[in-house]
């Protein structure tokens, strides 16, 4: 996606910010694994994460801090959510979860700085988080369940003689999860960030009277940040879905 | 017509579908609306389930947008 043909004035297509630049160039036997400006930013995700939570919580008070208390507030955030969904046997899958949803929280939240990269705005990351969740969750229900898995995809009460209409479209949806999953998030990302790449084009070729759409990127910035906790929540609480499906067969 | 004329029409074409997230979003928060109006108390039980829909909703305009980005810069 490095069309510069369609980008907006002065030369700078409003799609450059995706574009991966390797930081450290590393070659291994033919391939290119080089260090690159995504890779950097998922390093720091989650160098954030993890001094926000061990920092936090490390103490243990018993009368917490503000830090204890943010950091023992999102635990307890995806605890009742995963509570709310799954039911007490959820506890298990409480660390994929709390990572999923951190992970994703943490790179949405460090691409709203200005020069950042946003990782969670390439296909191929998202892509491979919901490939997780989904094969992750499919295997879950096959080994708890065995064939009987299958019967996911029959809903219940359905008469007889619409079951091969009803199995191949709930088959097909039960696979355009991940598909669904992982364009969510990075849609949403790429969207916004190139809304706003856009509007930034126009604050200089509009002189003075530049300070309106500067105004309107600063409120879609507040949207946008809004957005990244959002996505992040949505991730996790579909992926929770999903393991209450696999495991509860409706 | 040429390659890069379709393309073009066929992104446009492609955005008008993002009409149905707006209906949905609008009818998602009208609900949670008429909702909260009509019990007060019900606000912290029906506003998680908003947010969830509201995501849900907006993926299908951001599938319609992909579709966009797809025929521009994929084709």
């Amino acid at each position: 996606m490095a069309d510069d043909a369609h980008g907006g004035g002065g030369g700078h297509s409003p799609l450059e910010q995706f574009e991966i630049k390797p930081l450290m160039e590393i070659h291994l036997g033919g391939l290119d694994i080089s260090f690159t400006n995504s890779a950097a930013f998922m390093v720091l995700s989650v160098v954030v994460v993890t001094v926000f939570l061990v920092v936090g919580a490390g103490r243990g008070a018993i009368v917490p801090g503000r830090w204890q208390a943010a950091a023992e507030g999102v635990y307890e955030f995806i605890a009742n959510l995963l509570r709310d969904t799954v039911g007490e046997e959820g506890r298990k899958y409480f660390p994929i979860i709390f990572t999923l949803f951190m992970f994703i929280l943490a790179g949405n939240m460090l691409g709203m700085l200005p020069y950042s990269f946003t990782f969670t705005s390439h296909i191929i990351v998202t892509l491979a988080m919901a490939l997780v969740v989904f094969v992750g969750v499919t295997l879950l229900g096959l080994v708890k369940h065995g064939t009987h898995f299958f019967s996911l995809f029959v809903p219940p009460g359905t008469p007889l003689f619409m079951m091969p209409l009803l199995v191949p479209i709930e088959i097909i949806s039960y696979f355009s999860r991940p598909v669904s999953l992982s364009v969510r998030l990075f849609a949403n990302m790429l969207a916004g960030h190139t809304l706003l790449k856009v509007l930034a084009l126009f604050v200089p070729l509009m002189g003075v009277a530049g300070v309106l759409p500067l105004a309107l990127i600063s409120a879609l910035t507040g949207l946008e940040i809004l957005i990244a906790f959002l996505q992040a929540y949505v991730f996790a609480i579909l992926t929770c879905l999903y393991i209450n499906d696999a495991l509860h067969l409706h | 017509m040429e390659p890069e004329a379709a393309k073009l029409i066929g992104a446009g074409l492609a955005v008008i579908g993002m009409i149905g997230s707006g209906i949905g979003i609008g009818n998602v928060f009208g609900s949670f609306i008429l909702a909260v109006g009509r019990n007060p108390a019900a606000e912290d039980n029906v506003k998680q389930m908003t947010f969830l829909g509201f995501a849900l909703v907006e993926a299908i305009a951001l599938f319609a947008l992909v579709v966009a980005l797809l025929l521009l810069f994929a084709f």
